[in-house]
């Protein structure tokens, strides 16, 4: 945000150097009229529309095959289901009100207006501020496939128990007074944590904190599968999600290195570091299996993959190649550590580990981008710990903090809203038999022909 | 007329197979299924989790036989199928009392081969 924030400065301050005003007066009366059609780069609008397509593919069918094939024969489809309808339902939400509410003009540094609802002064010529060289519907779209997202990864959390219709209320409600607020903080011109030059370069926060908490917080409100922890059955279709893992980290390609809203050399550091991460999350996930089991597994390394992914969000674009190895290592021990022994130990059942890999990994990427962040690899950013600045620390720290708290409580009070409203979980029997049947009246797979 | 039910491991169904053919015995049914003996399941690991005593794959033979041709089936599926290691499977031998071929109606031993 600092750094689009910036960016825009360095822009305007060119076009005041030009008309002969000093860039000081431009920068207090900055003025988003200043951008026009022709501000627009071909090459960048090419790069954040095919990321923008990346990003869609990480939900459908990334996520969707990443944790379909983690759950059970019997709920496979209503997984793929849950996925498929919040790339449905979160899409519209976004044009009619979710975009202006995120990134509309400020009220307070709290959230945008309504005045961009609908599209309305969204124009798909003319750049906006957040992006000054992509059409601002362009950046619009671009932004729906978080918003679509970071909801679809709660569903790891509550995947196999929970009702249709009140994944679908509580979904609405958790993009509108969940997503939509903690985006304007952190990304939203005038948002707060933003202004305490926190920095976010993909949404580590803004994502992966946020969907996490709120899938511990559904997690405890929902309770536990029947039959766990004694009677799960292990995931039904490893290659499916395999095949979902890496499709997420195709995708994520665009969800990063996207991110730098431009083509050039913030998008090509972000894309390295992207890789990188992954790569060690997956390789270290692997030799912490096999220093612990013996045998290192498939759910091991694609889990520790997702988690270098998750963990590099907020620091690409920030970080050397080295850090982000760095970065990528740690995903893949501390993550580890935190599925494979503390949730047990603690004993809620959050089904596919949506807490223990995007919350855990979420928080660990924020520290690490107080840490290893550096000017020299982006000037609009700032230096961390190891290049002796405490003050970005600490502001990651005050965004850990706001973020966990904010999605916590209200992720719990809106559980609780729909639970009271139309009940959240299946009844036992719906549950033993599976939702494939309850709930869709369909079955993944027949057992003749 | 016997009813011979064999378990065996998924690998040796080929060698099994051939067996038969050699011994002239065409007709049998197979289905894939899960079993677990004195072999044990093996545990698996998810997520650091162990899951014991997994049922392991296996094959099932089913094939129907004239009391002449018991020996011959058994010895193949003896032959094709024993690795000598824990878990090769069993043989188990059951009295026949009826066989109907459905397009002719014949019964008992013509119905068999």
């Amino acid at each position: 945000m600092q750094r689009w924030a910036k960016v825009v400065l360095v822009m305007l301050a060119l076009l005041a150097t030009a008309a002969d005003v000093s860039a000081q007066q431009v920068v207090t009366n900055a003025a988003p009229a200043a951008l026009t059609a022709k501000d627009v780069s071909s090459g960048d609008t090419a790069w954040v529309s095919i990321s923008a397509g990346l990003v869609l593919l990480m939900t459908i069918p990334g996520l969707a095959f990443f944790y379909g094939g983690l759950v059970r024969r019997k709920n496979v489809l209503s997984v793929l289901m849950q996925c498929f309808m919040m790339m449905c339902l979160i899409s519209l939400q976004w044009v009619l009100f979710g975009y202006s509410l995120a990134f509309g003009p400020d009220i307070k540094g709290v959230i945008g207006d309504l005045s961009w609802a609908g599209l309305q002064n969204v124009s798909a010529d003319v750049p906006s501020t957040y992006a000054p060289t992509i059409p601002h519907q362009l950046f619009m779209i671009f932004q729906m496939m978080f918003a679509v997202i970071t909801p679809a990864l709660i569903v790891g959390a509550f995947a196999e128990r929970m009702k249709f219709a009140a994944f679908i209320i509580f979904s609405l409600l958790w993009a509108t007074f969940v997503y939509a607020p903690v985006c304007h903080w952190v990304w939203g011109k005038g948002g707060f944590l933003a202004k305490l030059g926190a920095l976010d370069f993909a949404g580590g926060t803004v994502v992966h904190i946020n969907a996490g908490i709120a899938s511990l917080a559904a997690a405890l409100v929902i309770g536990k599968r029947l039959g766990y922890p004694e009677r799960m059955s292990p995931p039904h279709n490893l290659p499916f999600a395999t095949l979902g893992a890496g499709l997420l980290w195709f995708g994520w390609f665009g969800f990063n290195a996207g991110s730098a809203l431009a083509a050039g050399g913030l998008s090509t550091s972000a894309f390295i570091a992207t890789h990188l991460a992954a790569a060690a999350g997956g390789l270290t996930w692997a030799v912490m299996d096999l220093v612990a089991n013996k045998r290192a597994t498939v759910l091991g390394i694609i889990s520790g993959g997702v988690a270098g992914l998750a963990t590099i969000t907020q620091a690409a674009g920030f970080v050397t190649p080295m850090s982000a190895i760095a970065i990528g290592v740690i995903a893949g021990i501390v993550p580890w550590f935190f599925v494979s022994l503390i949730k047990p130990r603690l004993g809620y059942d959050d089904a596919l580990d949506a807490f223990g890999i995007h919350g855990v990994g979420g928080i660990l990427g924020a520290l690490l981008t107080g840490v290893f962040a550096s000017k020299a690899v982006n000037a609009a950013g700032a230096d961390g710990l190891i290049y002796g600045n405490f003050d970005l620390f600490k502001a990651q720290c005050i965004t850990v903090v706001v973020t966990v708290a904010y999605a916590f409580v209200v992720s719990f009070i809106l559980l609780r809203l729909v639970d009271a409203l139309v009940g959240l979980r299946s009844d036992a029997q719906a549950e033993r038999i599976g939702l494939d049947l309850t709930d869709h009246r369909e079955t993944g797979y027949t057992v003749l022909d | 007329m016997k009813y011979i039910i064999a378990v065996i491991q998924p690998d040796r169904l080929e060698e099994v197979m051939q067996r038969l053919e050699e011994k002239e015995i065409h007709l049998v049914t197979v289905t894939s299924v899960m079993g677990r003996g004195r072999q044990r399941g093996v545990a698996t690991v998810y997520r650091s989790h162990k899951e014991a005593g997994t049922l392991l794959k296996k094959m099932k033979l089913e094939i129907a036989v004239n009391d002449a041709y018991v020996k011959p089936t058994l010895d193949a599926i003896i032959e094709g199928g024993r690795t000598g290691q824990v878990g090769d499977g069993k043989i188990f031998v059951l009295n026949l009392d009826e066989v109907i071929r459905i397009r002719t109606g014949e019964t008992g031993g013509l119905a068999i081969g």
